[in-house]
């Protein structure tokens, strides 16, 4: 036998390996559709129990909204479960166009083309519109996907630190001898929810010839003011070359993701991109539901207004509460803590306050950077809020961190 | 320290290190096993390394093992050098 005991107590090396480093992911399992309330068991074999969800990337509420399960409905009744092929062969329906039509229409861009997530649609881009006489300039906290996609492109990897606009320049400057040009950001960071300054980064690309690439999973359909995403709050609409976003966040949570921009590269990704042409065309129920989302936020910015508001107030409490926050206005929303452990204890101790929160730290965030990461959501009712702005303030307390900066936290418990 | 190591070092602070960073570096400190440099922004460094010294990096030779620290990967800029 090829899986030999040997090889099987070799894997089991590796995860305790894992196990010991304090890495091991443990999923909760969630016994409810996904919303503000839901019923989570954890740690496995515990009964469910009901908390407020502060974690979820379901930035407008609509991952159960009754519109978007009732057009999901229809599509599944209309268009079937499956196509049983990729898009090329027999797989494309009038849904799927009408989707990337509707896309289009809303990210103001020329072309759209639907990946099986927003991962495919990063991991297919690069290789198929950049050549070995091509480089990518990438913020060095993009999204691992991203990276992914770079490394499987034949264009030379270049990085800049992040946010740092200076460095980008000077990459620019030292690449001129380059076909392309290619910047590569996040629209916005999905650890710190930090925002990339796209119009200074559209001006440099004037100004050195470059393109630019963004992906802003973390954005459509709640940034701007009318939602459409970080290059409408940067006022830098038609001139993102290269946009890449997930229908998996606000754009009800499903699955399925884009590319969208300039038509000839999009036309390029439909002709040459990997996990475009090899991989199934996103299901009907899918891309009917995700038609109903686009086309509520075409009509009313009510969702992302409120989720403006829930943020502003967030973050105002939480500051006021004491708690060393991440600056900024974005619904990712860091609760600074600095030291790992600090983080994880934290983070259990709001889960039986009946808050669902969960701690990031190195590697996930660098070193000395352990934080609790809260995501506020349009599903958000201020009665949810005030019971999680309740539970940071008495576990905050327990801990001793209220009012403290980083500099008291660290020298309290470490790095 | 040689000059390959002052060379590297000094890029090694400029290119990751922030203005008011005010990490203490020489040419035996860990690099990526200390978070500094990860395997994606490492291409930067290679990328300088290749155009600096008119070489060519393979890719099995720019390990993180072999990038952790200046000392480290000035060795193997001599040795691809022939020197």
């Amino acid at each position: 036998m090829a899986y030999s005991e040997a090889r099987r107590a070799a894997y089991q090396a590796d995860l305790a390996g894992i196990r010991e480093a304090g890495l091991f992911k443990e999923e909760r399992i969630i016994h409810t559709a996904q919303s503000a309330d839901v019923e989570v068991e954890f740690p496995a074999g515990e009964s469910a129990r009901p908390v407020i969800n502060m974690c979820a990337n379901n930035y407008l509420g609509l991952s159960s909204h009754p519109e978007v399960v009732k057009a999901a409905h229809a599509g599944l009744d209309a268009r079937g479960y499956g196509l049983s092929s990729v898009r090329f062969i027999c797989g494309t329906q009038d849904i799927h166009r009408e989707l990337e039509h509707r896309i289009s229409a809303f990210l103001e861009t020329e072309d759209t083309i639907l990946f099986g997530s927003c991962l495919d649609a990063n991991a297919g881009v690069f290789e198929a519109v950049l050549t070995e006489q091509d480089i990518m300039i990438a913020d060095r906290l993009v999204h691992a996907s991203i990276v992914d996609g770079m490394r499987l492109s034949k264009a030379q990897q270049e990085t800049y630190k992040h946010m740092d606009l200076e460095h980008l320049e000077e990459k620019l400057q030292e690449s001129q001898d380059k076909r392309i040009r290619l910047i590569v950001t996040d629209g916005v960071f999905s650890m710190d929810g930090d925002i990339a300054e796209l119009d200074k980064i559209c001006d440099l690309a004037d100004k050195y010839d470059a393109l630019v690439f963004v992906d802003d999973s973390h954005a459509t359909g709640f940034m701007g003011k009318r939602g459409k995403g970080t290059h409408e709050h940067c006022g830098v609409l038609g001139r993102i070359d290269i946009l890449t976003t997930t229908l998996g966040k606000a754009l009800g949570g499903a699955s399925g993701g884009c590319v969208s921009g300039r038509r000839e590269i999009v036309e390029l990704c439909r002709q040459k991109a990997r996990p475009y042409l090899f991989s199934n065309t996103v299901p009907p129920v899918i891309t009917a539901a995700a038609n109903r989302v686009i086309q509520i936020l075409s009509e009313t910015t009510e969702r992302r207004d409120k989720l403006e508001e829930n943020t502003l107030y967030w973050r105002r409490r939480l500051k006021e509460i004491g708690l060393d926050i991440r600056e900024g206005s974005h619904p990712i929303v860091p609760v600074m803590l600095y030291n790992a452990k600090l983080a994880q204890e934290v983070a259990r101790d709001m889960f039986a306050e009946g808050i669902f929160v969960v701690g990031f730290f190195f590697p996930v965030v660098a070193k000395g950077q352990a934080r609790i990461r809260t995501q506020i959501s349009a599903g958000h009712e201020r009665h949810h809020l005030d019971k999680g702005l309740a539970a940071f303030e008495k576990v905050g307390k327990k801990h001793g961190i209220l009012g403290m900066g980083k500099k008291e936290i660290v020298e309290k418990f470490g790095l | 320290m040689d000059e390959v190591e002052q060379k590297v070092l000094s890029f090694v602070k400029k290119e990751y290190l922030d203005e008011d960073d005010d990490t203490e570096l020489d040419e035996n400190s860990p690099l990526i096993t200390s978070g500094i440099v990860d395997s994606f922004s490492m291409v930067s460094l290679k990328t300088f390394l290749e155009r600096q010294y008119q070489i060519k990096i393979p890719d099995e030779r720019a390990s993180a093992e072999a990038f952790d620290t200046v000392a480290k990967i000035a060795a193997v800029v001599r040795e691809i050098r022939g020197n």
